[in-house]
């Protein structure tokens, strides 16, 4: 029996009793007492660059971890580790309790994989390519079903290289959860996608972990992260720089954000020496003001009374805890990346 | 959290485990025999370019050959045909397939690596039997007429060309860039074709080069083909022991060189 609890804010969490009296899914009938992914102190070298340089990571089974980062940040390098593809200069991996590279052969077959880009011969049909990969499995998931259900029907004789981005991304997908395994890594999984395909891919998220399997992806898209994931890392240059759950990280501190709009070009000067301590205002863009600091009941109240006293009319007030987006880029600054 | 329907609870339960061997292979074989086939320049590489030169070389006296002029051509267009094959179209195939993120993902699944080649070596060696067919067809109907007793050799000859060229071309296509490999690929085709022993005899050419170009796997499988099919007797230890030593250098250096990306 499935007990389905709804817990506010949190999402859904299956579980699965101990008694498996009617031979519906027990995760924990596969699953040992190790984590699904465990990295500590994880260095990876390119010659003189540090791509990733000691990180750590614990993902448990059944939960969604995003590492989150801007491009460039080590995101792909540690997945990469995690699935064997590079050895790492220092540091101890575990997936699913086991070394990555030399229990390459035991993990394979329980670890789906969704590298970033590419993945099928260039002239593969899509369908030819998704029954190739199910053939390596035991008991793949129906490929025709899973094609359909990705939207791929139309496609499934097109060749390869003549898929869209979007479409090639789906199809790749496909190819990491044909094999039902307890474990997926997915490099940008919606890198290329419109926001339909998005939403989907979300959805699939979604049930993944609600079926007890373990996701680990990369992302540099902040909704997806705080949609998705359990627990965010952001990594940048190949260093963790905050991590915890979407809702920790956003609230970590007092920090609330009140914005609202007005006529363009209001001298803040007067507003800020009414303000308690800590708070700062600005004009973002013209006409939009954004105060930040302890956002209290107090200081709405000084900043729309400031308003009033100077006959100006505050609209769009509103009060806001950060986003993951601001988080972001407070930590990992604001220039662009190459 | 869950908001839709589309995927019931279950759906992505896990049941991991490996598929069976003979059922990876086999689809494994059959996709990249057929890639090969449905590929149009693959197809003129392998097929229509040796057909030509099959027919051309016998019914046009262009080069100097023994007559019947159809049992000389055949054999060098058969192994005109298992070079194409192996080496230049396996090597271009590898160097995009790479290019292309094919291995990795391949990699990623429950294949093993061993059947990962074991897939590819039949699927060339598919793809060579349908060459060996529709050529031996067209040569009969051009009036060839092969020493049977040498038939037996001849397969030995193909399989061991077909290796060293395999190796020879996973070699090339496993290590340097897609257009790179294309460009290379191409190039030695048409060089072996002409100065490596395959159209022009080996005594036709000049006493110095001769000595070289026997060394040269393209000159062992054609000349070892020509002694099977026209004389029908065995080709002898050199040609064989050079098939076999290009086969384990270029196999030895391949399996340290190939990357996967």
């Amino acid at each position: 029996m499935i007990t389905l609890t709804i817990d506010a804010g949190e999402g859904a969490h299956v579980r699965h009793p101990a008694g498996d009296d009617i031979g519906l899914p027990v995760v924990s009938r596969n699953a040992d007492h190790h984590p699904a992914v465990e990295v500590s102190g994880l260095v990876k070298r390119y010659g003189s660059t540090t791509a990733v340089d000691a990180v750590d990571l614990r993902l448990p089974r059944g939960r969604v971890l995003a590492l989150l980062g801007p491009n460039g940040a080590g995101k792909t390098t540690t997945v990469e580790v995690c699935e064997g593809f590079l050895r790492p200069d220092a540091g101890r991996v575990r997936v699913l309790g086991l070394d990555p590279v030399a229990d390459v052969e035991r993990l394979r077959p329980r670890v789906g994989v969704m590298p970033q880009g590419g993945g099928a011969y260039p002239g593969v049909r899509a369908d030819e390519m998704l029954r190739l990969v199910a053939a390596c499995a035991a008991h793949p998931l129906d490929p025709d079903w899973l094609l359909a259900t990705l939207g791929l029907d139309a496609v499934r004789r097109t060749p390869f290289k003549r898929l869209s981005g979007g479409q090639q991304q789906r199809l790749s997908l496909a190819c990491a959860l044909v094999g039902r395994p307890e474990l997926v890594f997915l490099d940008e999984p919606t890198a290329g996608m419109d926001p339909q395909a998005r939403r989907l891919v979300w959805e699939v998220v979604a049930a993944l972990r609600a079926d007890g399997v373990s996701v680990l992806l990369t992302t540099h898209l902040m909704d997806e992260a705080e949609t998705l994931a359990d627990h965010v890392v952001i990594i940048d240059r190949g260093r963790v720089v905050a991590e915890g759950s979407p809702e920790a990280l956003t609230s970590e501190t007092a920090d609330r954000q009140l914005r609202f709009r007005a006529r363009p070009g209001l001298d803040l000067h007067l507003l800020l020496t009414a303000l308690p301590e800590g708070c700062h205002a600005i004009e973002t863009t013209p006409g939009s003001y954004l105060v930040t600091g302890t956002i209290d009941p107090q200081v709405v109240s000084t900043v729309t009374s400031w308003c009033a006293q100077h006959g100006v009319l505050a609209s769009e007030l509103q009060v806001a805890r950060r986003s993951l987006e601001d988080v972001f880029l407070e930590l990992t600054g604001r220039e662009l990346r190459p | 959290m869950r908001t839709q329907t589309r995927f019931p609870t279950g759906t992505f339960r896990p049941e991991p485990g490996r598929g069976r061997l003979l059922g990876m292979l086999a689809t494994h074989t059959r996709t990249e025999a057929t890639l090969t086939l449905r590929n149009g320049e693959q197809v003129l590489l392998t097929l229509l370019i040796p057909l030509a030169l099959l027919v051309g070389l016998s019914v046009l006296k262009v080069v100097p050959l023994p007559e019947p002029r159809v049992d000389s051509v055949t054999p060098r267009v058969l192994a005109l045909a298992v070079m194409s094959t192996t080496f230049t179209g396996q090597a271009i195939a590898l160097g995009f397939d790479r290019r292309y993120g094919v291995l990795r993902r391949l990699a990623a699944t429950a294949l093993p690596r061993w059947l990962l080649v074991a897939g590819r070596v039949l699927a060339n060696l598919l793809v060579v039997a349908i060459q060996l067919v529709v050529l031996g067809v067209v040569a009969a109907a051009l009036g060839w007429s092969p020493a049977a007793s040498g038939l037996g050799w001849a397969l030995v000859f193909v399989v061991l060309g077909g290796l060293a060229f395999g190796a020879l071309g996973v070699l090339l296509g496993g290590a340097l860039r897609a257009e790179v490999v294309l460009a290379l690929a191409n190039t030695v085709w048409f060089v072996l074709l002409l100065a490596g022993g395959i159209v022009v005899p080996l005594s036709a050419l000049p006493d110095g080069l001769a000595e070289v170009v026997r060394l040269l796997p393209s000159s062992a499988l054609a000349e070892g083909l020509r002694t099977a099919l026209v004389e029908g007797t065995f080709p002898g230890w050199e040609p064989l022991a050079v098939l076999v030593g290009w086969t384990a250098v270029a196999g030895l250096l391949a399996t340290r060189t190939t990357r996967l990306t």
